[in-house]
């Protein structure tokens, strides 16, 4: 199971794109682990400043802005 | 060909006068509205699709490291080419900080970033000419530049929240991209999304608010009490806007009624300063990272440089359009 973590300190696109996961993982019907990390001194641990950022299996894939749903789609599958 | 547009809704399918003050400022409205949403949109795909945004983490790769003037100077144009997000300040904050970057520098930044962006640029120069356009941008340049340097000296670094200096920045990851011209299409599509998403309630209360001081402000008032003969004028403009917090894009038009009224120059860029620059959210967002005498002197440097800025444009009495 894909552990993903979407980074952000509590913005509106941080929720979109947690939500955002969470709709693509139900539709590709996988099942994925998703946390939020709200905690500035994490978020800046994996060298991220801008959010939301997202993490995929401790890896960095996405920081700054939505990313987009075929995007999420691939990760996802992937 | 927006007036013809707006021309042609307001006073001919909708059959109101232009010397009627609701004609005249729905004109106004509709004008504004479809003129600097089109102009929003372009800006943002063409920048989108020319992947001219730069990260955070890119600047501060750049920032760091340097001289304090090439530091500082590289600060004040990549906060002014940069439309941040306000809710991004206490990474930026902290990252600057962890990369050793001085504290005036991350200021002048602070202070270039919600000021100047180049969307806003592109639109003060589609609204208000190029002549307006320059002033604007050059003036909040200079305060940048010198804002910075002026916090500097009351040794802001004491101020700092003390688990800043404690966090360590993780190493940046490189992501890579799409840069087919596919990939830029949707990542420009994105963009206009999120950005548009973001400012257009400013935007529109920044129509609206112009709209009805173009309909319903008379001139011989304006004429009489703001075409920059008091000397209150200025410093009023800036406390006003104080409270008042709108993006820079949305206090464009409410500075086109304004000029086109008979306010004074630089009473009119003082109050556009205060609006974009000085905003009490942002100020609560910076709290997060600095003590609140940090803010008071940060706000109160900030207010006395768009005065001095106020009365500076309107002692030199330039005609506004």
């Amino acid at each position: 199971m894909k552990n993903i973590k979407i980074l952000g300190t509590g913005c509106k696109a941080c929720d979109t794109t947690a939500n955002l996961f969470r709709i693509a993982a139900e539709q590709a019907g996988v099942e994925i682990e998703l946390e939020k990390v709200t905690d500035i001194a994490e978020i800046m641990g994996y060298g991220v400043m801008s959010t939301p950022g997202v993490i995929i299996d401790g890896e960095v894939v996405h920081a700054g802005g939505l990313p987009g749903p075929d995007q999420i789609r691939q990760w996802i599958s992937e | 060909m927006f007036e013809a547009l707006s021309d042609l809704v307001v006073y001919r399918w909708i059959g109101l006068s232009p010397d009627n003050h609701f004609g005249a400022a729905l004109h106004f409205f509709v004008m504004d509205v479809t003129k600097i949403f089109v102009m929003l949109i372009l800006i943002i795909y063409l920048m989108g699709l020319l992947r001219a945004y730069l990260s955070p983490e890119r600047i501060r790769t750049y920032i760091q490291n340097r001289p304090d003037w090439q530091a500082r100077g590289m600060a004040v144009t990549l906060g002014a080419v940069t439309p941040f997000c306000s809710c991004s300040s206490v990474p930026l904050f902290i990252g600057f900080v962890e990369a050793g970057i001085p504290l005036g520098v991350t200021y002048s930044f602070l202070i270039a970033s919600p000021m100047i962006n180049e969307v806003a640029a592109v639109i003060l120069v589609g609204i208000l000419g190029w002549k307006l356009a320059l002033l604007y941008v050059g003036a909040g340049l200079m305060v940048a530049w010198f804002g910075g340097i002026i916090m500097q000296w009351f040794k802001p670094e004491r101020w700092v929240e003390d688990y800043v200096w404690k966090i360590h920045m993780g190493e940046t990851p490189t992501l890579e991209r799409d840069d087919s011209l596919k990939g830029r299409h949707s990542y420009a599509a994105a963009e206009v999304k999120e950005i548009v998403g973001r400012i257009w309630k400013w935007v529109l209360i920044g129509i609206g608010v112009g709209a009805l001081f173009h309909g319903f402000v008379p001139e011989a008032w304006v004429t009489e009490h703001l075409a920059g003969g008091n000397w209150f004028d200025v410093p009023t403009a800036v406390l006003l806007g104080i409270p008042l917090y709108s993006n820079a894009t949305g206090i464009i038009p409410v500075a086109e009624a304004m000029l086109t009224k008979g306010v004074a120059i630089g009473t009119t860029l003082a109050l556009m300063m205060s609006v974009a620059a000085l905003s009490l959210p942002e100020m609560l967002i910076l709290r997060k990272v600095v003590k609140w005498q940090a803010l008071a002197i940060f706000a109160g440097v900030l207010a006395i440089a768009f005065i001095i800025v106020g009365w500076g444009f309107n002692a030199m009495n330039i005609p506004a359009l």
